[in-house]
């Protein structure tokens, strides 16, 4: 190599790999990783008033009120009332509690038994292995919204049956994502030095494979909530999922669309501002994980 | 390193004391292959290598990059299956699949201490798992001997919070024969275990290998490529070349007059103090030179 070509090296500007982030944030906010706190702030406050429902709420959310029909936004009606003078503000922290319910608890399910075939299937490899990803190839062989809505209608309206309906489909993504990194980690020295030292394989799955790959699943998870917000406010949109009266943002959504014509915007902008401000809290806080946990490893 | 024993572990002068004339630890005809990627021809890592450990010795390993040392070392830990032969340890033969009770005997101390510990796990855990695992110490007991272990390889007991993540080669590798030792085994099979180290800290771990085989007889299976530590540790040799165990000699013989070719290629290799260094191995078969 001659002195030039090494010169020029050596001037090569270096830069180095951007982040990739869900959500556009500002330089400023990501230095500090504001995302996660804005993010955590942002559901929480959602989080509140899912829990406290009750509290909140200055009116009954589901007893109808013929005489006070599609009022304009008041000081008594924070987002003004709906076609049967139902309170939407109050609807609209109702809906809180029940979609951020199935949400959370639909992310939880498959999060666990995902986790668990991941790092079993990424660790044995072999016949288990093999099963897991052929069932695995099956479950996304769907679209995925298609899927959760043909077993939704197979077992009927609820929030059981969308759980379940999620749970089904979901897991394939999470023991996915775990059984790579499971694949990476049976490979690393330090695994060969438990296994010689005599400790189970249970105690090597427990304790050095689930805190290895566990931050990996939660980022995921986060984005994994947005979809099942969106999955079922989409259901209830179309019918299939939460079943009125119980308040709920998809079905208030598609129960304001006739409205909308006649210029009562109220019904469906709220719980539509509900949604977008659930996801993009989730979205930060992914984002902000996922920067939290490359900085600490 | 009276320390080493107080603590109600297993100790190496408890166990079961081999027949006279047993070694502690007998390889005979170890054939290891490994399938090459595009070839058909297997890359024969280890062949027919024979090499005993006998109670209360400290036996060298000696051979250049690649010659086979960690793979051999890898099977005796019963990490790595064997193609033919035996590892025999007490007498016993052991097979690929080993009980807990097996793998007590013998710990390993392994060449790469960055790979080595789980960068999530914080060093107090990372002992106490092992200690839990072989020993009925439990509690605060466990506390005490994670502190006597980090005294015995001269770190600062405040490591045992941290993690991994912002520690130097020297002191992981001082965790992981911390980690090797906290159950006292009677066989340690060493693989490299101070080529990360200065040589300062070098000399305290050779030391202390060398007071734990003088007072609760362990015995050490050394490898290393750092002659001039082999000579001053280790009671013989075995030298390695290519996967064949080349000559077993006891180490002031070895030294002073080498039978093969190879072993005396590999002597000459030695860097004198204040000297230049003979040419006798190729490139990347630096040896007494740290590589990191
Ligand atoms: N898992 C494996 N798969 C394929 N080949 C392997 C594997 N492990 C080791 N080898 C090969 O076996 C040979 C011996 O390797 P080994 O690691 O035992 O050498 P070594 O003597 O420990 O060298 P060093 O001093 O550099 O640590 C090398 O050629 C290596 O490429
Ligand atoms: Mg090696």
């Amino acid at each position: 190599m001659t002195a030039t070509d090494a010169a020029a090296i050596a001037r090569t500007a270096i830069t180095p790999p951007s982040r990739k982030s869900r959500v556009w944030a500002p330089a400023w906010m990501r230095r500090h990783n504001l995302q996660l706190w804005i993010g955590a702030g942002m559901l929480g406050l959602m989080v509140l008033a899912a829990i406290f429902a009750p509290l909140i709420a200055p009116h009954d959310p589901t007893t109808p009120d013929a005489a006070h029909a599609l009022l304009p936004v008041s000081a008594d009606h924070l987002f003004g009332t709906d076609n049967l003078g139902r309170d939407i503000f109050s609807r609209v922290v109702y809906g809180a509690r029940s979609d951020l319910t199935i949400a959370i608890v639909a992310v939880v399910a498959p999060f666990v038994i995902g986790l668990a075939f991941g790092i079993v299937s990424g660790y044995f490899g072999g016949w288990f292995d093999s099963i897991m990803m052929r069932l695995a190839d099956i479950v996304t062989a769907f679209p995925f919204f298609i899927l959760v809505i043909a077993l939704v209608f197979l077992m009927g309206n609820g929030a059981l049956s969308i759980f379940i309906a999620i749970t089904c489909v979901s897991w394939v993504a999470y023991a996915r994502l775990v059984r790579g990194e499971a694949m990476v980690l049976r490979n690393k020295e330090f695994v060969a030095a438990c296994q010689a030292s005599g400790i189970s394989t249970i105690g090597i799955l427990v304790r050095h494979f689930v805190p290895n790959v566990v931050s990996q699943a939660i980022v995921y998870a986060m984005s994994d909530i947005v979809m099942n917000v969106g999955v079922i406010v989409t259901l209830s949109y179309l019918g299939l999922g939460i079943t009125p009266p119980t308040p709920d943002w998809g079905s208030m959504m598609a129960g304001g669309q006739q409205f909308l014509a006649g210029g009562f915007y109220g019904m469906t902008l709220f719980p539509a501002g509900a949604v977008i401000w659930t996801s993009l809290a989730l979205s930060f806080l992914g984002d902000g994980l996922t920067h939290q946990l490359r900085i600490d490893r | 390193m009276a320390e080493v024993d107080e603590a109600g572990a297993p100790v190496a002068s408890s166990a079961q004391p081999p027949s006279a004339d047993a070694p502690l630890l007998r390889c005979s005809d170890v054939n290891i292959s490994f399938s090459q990627r595009g070839s058909k021809q297997r890359l024969h890592a280890v062949r027919n290598a024979s090499l005993e450990v006998g109670p209360a010795d400290i036996v060298g390993l000696v051979g250049e990059s690649g010659s086979g040392k960690s793979t051999l070392a890898r099977a005796i830990v019963g990490l790595q299956r064997i193609d033919s032969g035996a590892v025999e340890f007490e007498g016993r033969r052991l097979g690929h699949t080993r009980t807990a009770e097996d793998r007590r005997g013998i710990q390993m101390i392994f060449q790469d201490p960055f790979g080595s510990l789980d960068p999530r796990m914080k060093i107090r855990s990372a002992l106490a798992e092992i200690i839990r695992r072989h020993t009925s110490l439990r509690g605060k007991q466990i506390d005490t001997r994670c502190a006597e272990l980090m005294d015995m390889v001269q770190l600062p007991r405040t490591i045992l919070s941290s993690r991994p993540a912002g520690m130097s080669g020297g002191q992981r590798q001082r965790v992981a024969i911390a980690r090797a030792l906290s159950i006292n085994p009677r066989l340690l099979v060493a693989d490299e275990p101070v080529a990360a180290l200065d040589v300062s800290v070098q000399a305290g771990i050779v030391n202390l290998l060398s007071d734990l085989r003088r007072e609760v007889g362990l015995s050490i299976l050394f490898i290393s490529h750092d002659l001039s530590i082999v000579r001053t540790l280790c009671d013989s040799v075995n030298v390695i070349y290519r996967g064949d165990i080349v000559e077993t000699r006891p180490c002031a013989e070895l030294f002073d007059d080498p039978r093969s070719d190879y072993t005396r290629t590999l002597l000459s290799a030695i860097p004198r103090l204040n000297g230049p260094r003979t040419e006798g191995l190729a490139q990347g078969q630096s040896l007494g030179v740290r590589r990191r």
